[in-house]
């Protein structure tokens, strides 16, 4: 029997407006270099300065997952050659990262598991190649050199790739709650290796271990350990050795496929970059960064279902982005029920938006018209059936709930006397359906209230139609 | 003719007064360049249609010139290592040939700023390394001084023009005695500035950590206004320092009465040249004479510094210079059919040999299983060397030493073993390997060459060492030497 061990090496592009060490925008998409200077592109005689929104994204991150934090650390260069690195090095931290021991916690099957962070550090992005499909050319496009990144490298704490999804999920939605990155895994503002190995069960050094890359959304991830963890599996019962290499996922065969050995490693000559003075930051600036990292996802659920009696489950969709977990939290306050709150964000609202596509940013309906709609129900001014329509109207027209219902005439009857008048007539029309309720067959009742609904277009209050109904029939 | 030897302010005077222009002035130096450059070879290119370009846009009109700046309207010479927009800059080296820079160095900004006017761009020793501009890969310097031997380097071009008289002042940039060596060699003055007074924004870089842009001028007073044009903190360049410039001419009043100035026996080596020995003994015994007060120092890990440069720097170039790679700009060799062979073909054709001793020098100190030994340990050495020097500043004001432990070789006399090159700079390194400021004086003439003293500072002090140099330079009247040496070259 073995035992899976994976570690994760994740790249996050900070969210800054210019690069880190110069002026060019750092926007997605643009034409191939068109977010270029000369400090950019390596020309002869520039030298980078630090942009600190950089420096102060890449702290919060740190802070954010629960790293000890440097206040005075330093650049290093990586030297390698490669045409997608104007500098032939990358402004990179070796030995004195600005973070180190920090962790993420993630839940699995209702357990809580710690998966350690070894260290966090900065470093300025690469170009991006591209090779011409007749094989004669390869183009490089530099408007990535120069973006701002941390490198976040996991402990080998990972057991098995459900694990590794469930720590990405939760690295994620962290870094966007610190507004420290959008973490688009589709633009590449997130980047995931993974290394995985297998050793027997009880057996204390780790096996030899492969790297994977390329994968491009977190089920790749995913299936690609599940992947390489049964091709292990398999070359270890069948007594063979593991060769330690760097292997590509491949999408299209969800499979995994050798790209290099290690012999082909680099030695990166790392040393202290000469052309930055060294990274110390003062207690005020560590101070302001802490201030700016908010409740952090974990802190959400557990508050959520703490202070509002909320399912787990509940808890960990509505707490998914910042935005969605304030869109409730926002709605819960209002309301007296925050369950009834949860159910129509995670059903009508997270329903809407799949289908259209959008995000609760740009959710036409705000938190307190929610919280309105919903305070309708609860004072009983409408049903929950008309309450869905309403929504419905409300995403249409724009208008609040309480116009609608005013227009439309939607207001619920609660008024027993005239409600009474009405079962009478009901009752009138319909001796065989009181017949059957008489002789015990409850669900004939239904059909009696679905006889009033009619009479009163959906407006009749079900609970005090239900009551009066069972009075007028058996005394 | 005004001879620019005489000095930037009577220059300045000249064109303030108007019995000049700065039309004069340029012509004059396009002359003396085509009169001594086909011999001297100190320019590698010379930009005159662009610097009369420039002169017409700064709408000097010549009949209505009156300088804003002590600068304006001067000519000057840059070292190739320095960017200028749209003007070649190749560092003398093959890979670079043909380059445009896109931009411009801040010290060539604030001088354009200044109103100094760029004539041409100034031989070097390929990428600033080497100690007699014989590694240019393009042509040698000569010394104006006496033509078979070296001007010294590797701002050999730079020191050349300015001593030839071909512009008032040059720039040079210095990473172990590549503006005083020169400067000591041909007879001119030469500052490297405290690590940090300048920005180094658009120099070229060969060794991060320890390159500075300087003067290069005919006299101290000299040196002072140039510097004060190009120095102060640059928010292009995170190492240049936020400290305040004061004004460097302030000190020039000739008085140095009170003044402890150290010598360390460390600087003079056992084969050292004899002359050179007695010249700048007799500079002390001038200082002493002044009123300065002679302290003995000792400096003792500074024997140790050549060994330390020659791992520190060539590991910073084999990095700096890895970017001369083919893709991009500059040389690209034709044979190759792949990438790994483009790069390695590109660079073995593109570099100069004492390029390319560096590069391997380098790659190797920073290897994994090497970097502890090598790498790590001259850091430790540099880390000592720079405690010497505070250790001896905690006693004395200034350092005076030779620049050189000899006068200029003949051209060809060292190209064949580089240590009895480097042996050279041994006197000077020290000074980069601790951030200090320098300046080169001349003080006389051993074997028929000049001789300099070397004036060392404290951090950011470049006041006090302009203050001893100039009053050093007052009392002994270098220039009558070199006019008494022009006639009898004549």
């Amino acid at each position: 029997m073995y035992e899976t061990v994976i570690g994760l090496e994740v790249h996050v592009e900070l969210g800054t407006k210019t690069k880190i060490f110069c002026g060019c925008e750092t926007e997605f998409g643009a034409p191939p270099n068109t977010h270029v200077c000369p400090v950019c592109m390596g020309s002869p005689g520039v030298l980078p300065v630090l942009n600190e929104q950089a420096l102060r994204l890449g702290m919060k991150a740190a802070m954010a997952l629960h790293c000890e934090v440097r206040k005075d650390s330093k650049f290093d260069r990586k030297n390698y050659f490669y045409p997608d690195s104007p500098k032939a090095y990358q402004i990179s931290q070796y030995d004195e990262p600005i973070g180190e021991h920090g962790y993420i916690d993630i839940e699995v099957g209702g357990q809580v598991r710690r998966i350690g962070i070894t260290r966090v550090h900065l470093e300025e992005d690469a170009g991006k190649l591209s090779h011409s499909v007749f094989g004669d050319a390869s183009y490089v496009d530099f408007n990535r050199v120069g973006i701002p990144l941390i490198e976040i490298v996991s402990e080998p704490d990972i057991q098995t790739a459900e694990e590794a999804r469930l720590y990405l999920e939760e690295l994620k939605a962290i870094m966007q709650y610190c507004a420290v990155s959008e973490c688009k895994m589709e633009e590449g503002s997130l980047r995931c290796d993974a290394n995985i190995s297998l050793r027997p069960i009880g057996q204390k050094e780790l096996g030899t271990k492969t790297e994977i890359k390329n994968m491009n959304s977190f089920r790749h991830v995913e299936r690609g350990l599940l992947f390489e963890q049964e091709r292990q599996e398999a070359m270890l019962h069948r007594n063979e050795m593991i060769v330690q290499e760097t292997r590509r996922f491949d999408e299209s065969t969800m499979s995994t496929i050798s790209m290099r050995s290690k012999e082909d490693a680099h030695d990166y000559r790392y040393f202290a970059e000469p052309d930055l003075p060294r990274i110390v930051v003062s207690d005020r600036f560590l101070a302001e960064c802490l201030a700016e990292i908010p409740e952090l996802p974990a802190q959400k659920r557990a508050r959520f279902v703490q202070d509002y009696g909320l399912p787990d489950y509940d808890a960990s969709v509505l707490t998914a982005t910042r935005p969605l977990a304030e869109f409730f939290d926002e709605t819960a306050k209002r309301v007296k029920d925050p369950k009834v709150a949860s159910n129509w964000i995670m059903g009508d609202v997270l329903g809407y938006l799949k289908t259209t596509d959008a995000t609760i940013e740009t959710f036409a309906i705000s938190s307190m018209r929610l919280a309105e709609l919903i305070g309708l129900i609860e004072n009983g001014t409408i049903s929950t059936k008309i309450a869905k329509s309403v929504f419905k109207d409300m995403l249409e027209t724009g208008k609040d709930a309480k116009i609608l219902i005013e227009e439309q005439g939607l207001v619920q009857i609660s008024d027993e006397s005239a409600l009474r008048a009405i079962a009478q007539k009901v009752i009138e029309n319909n001796p065989k359906s009181v017949q059957d309720v008489v002789a015990g067959k409850d669900k004939a009742i239904g059909s009696l209230v679905g006889q009033m609904m009619k009479e009163t277009k959906g407006k009749a209050n079900p609970q005090v139609v239900n009551q009066i109904l069972k009075e007028l029939i058996t005394g | 003719m005004l001879d620019f030897s005489q000095g930037i302010r009577k220059l300045h005077e000249a064109l303030r007064s108007g019995t000049t222009t700065p039309e004069e002035l340029l012509n004059q130096s396009i002359e003396q360049i085509e009169q001594k450059d086909g011999e001297i070879k100190a320019f590698l290119r010379v930009n005159d249609v662009t610097a009369r370009d420039r002169l017409k846009g700064n709408a000097a009109a010549s009949n209505s010139f009156s300088p804003k700046h002590l600068l304006d309207g001067i000519p000057y010479a840059l070292k190739d290592n320095m960017c200028y927009e749209g003007i070649e800059t190749t560092c003398a080296s093959k890979i670079l040939e043909g380059y445009i820079p896109p931009y411009t160095a801040t010290v060539a900004q604030k001088l354009d700023d200044a109103g100094a006017i760029l004539i041409g761009k100034a031989n070097m020793d390929e990428f600033a390394m080497g100690s007699s501009t014989e590694n240019s890969s393009y042509f040698p310097t000569k010394n104006p001084w006496q033509q078979d031997h070296v001007p010294g380097g590797s701002s050999g071009g730079s020191v050349a023009a300015v001593a030839a008289g071909m512009v008032p002042f040059a720039l040079g940039s210095d990473t172990g005695g590549s503006i005083r060596q020169p400067a000591a060699f041909c007879g001119v003055v030469g500052l490297k500035p405290t690590y940090g007074r300048v920005s180094r924004y658009g120099l070229v870089a060969f060794a991060s950590s320890l390159d500075q842009i300087g003067p290069i001028t005919n006299s101290v007073e000299d040196a002072a206004i140039v510097l004060q044009a190009i120095a102060g903190a640059d928010v292009h360049d995170a190492t240049s320092a936020h400290v305040e410039v004061p004004d460097f001419t302030a000190k020039l009043t000739g008085d140095i009465r009170g003044l402890q100035v150290g010598v360390a026996p460390e600087f003079f080596a056992d084969a050292m040249d004899e002359g050179v020995r007695q010249r700048v003994q007799e500079a002390v015994q001038v200082l002493k004479e002044l009123g300065a007060e002679i302290k003995p120092i000792s400096l003792p890990h500074i024997s140790y510094a050549i060994a330390a440069y020659y791992l520190l720097a060539p590991a910073e170039a084999s990095s700096n210079l890895a970017r001369f790679d083919g893709v991009r700009y500059g040389y690209r060799s034709q044979n190759a059919q792949n990438l790994l062979a483009m790069y390695s073909k590109t660079r073995s054709e593109g570099f100069g040999k004492e390029v390319k001793r560096r590069i391997l020098i380098g790659t190797y100190a920073l290897s994994s299983g090497y970097y502890d030994a090598y790498y790590k340990r001259a850091q430790k050495m540099r880390t000592l060397i720079r405690q010497d020097f505070e250790q001896a500043f905690s006693q004395v004001d200034v350092i005076v030493s030779p620049t050189t432990p000899a006068p200029a070789f003949l051209l060809g006399e060292k190209t064949k073993d580089p240590v009895t090159m480097y042996m050279t700079d041994m006197c000077t390194i020290p000074i980069n390997l601790a951030g200090l400021p320098a300046i080169s004086v001349p003080c006389g003439l051993s074997q028929g060459m000049p001789v300099g003293l070397q004036i060392i500072g404290k951090m950011f002090d470049e006041q006090t060492i302009l203050q001893v140099a100039d009053a050093y330079e007052k009392t002994v009247d270098f220039a009558a030497v070199r006019t008494a040496h022009s006639k009898e070259a004549k």
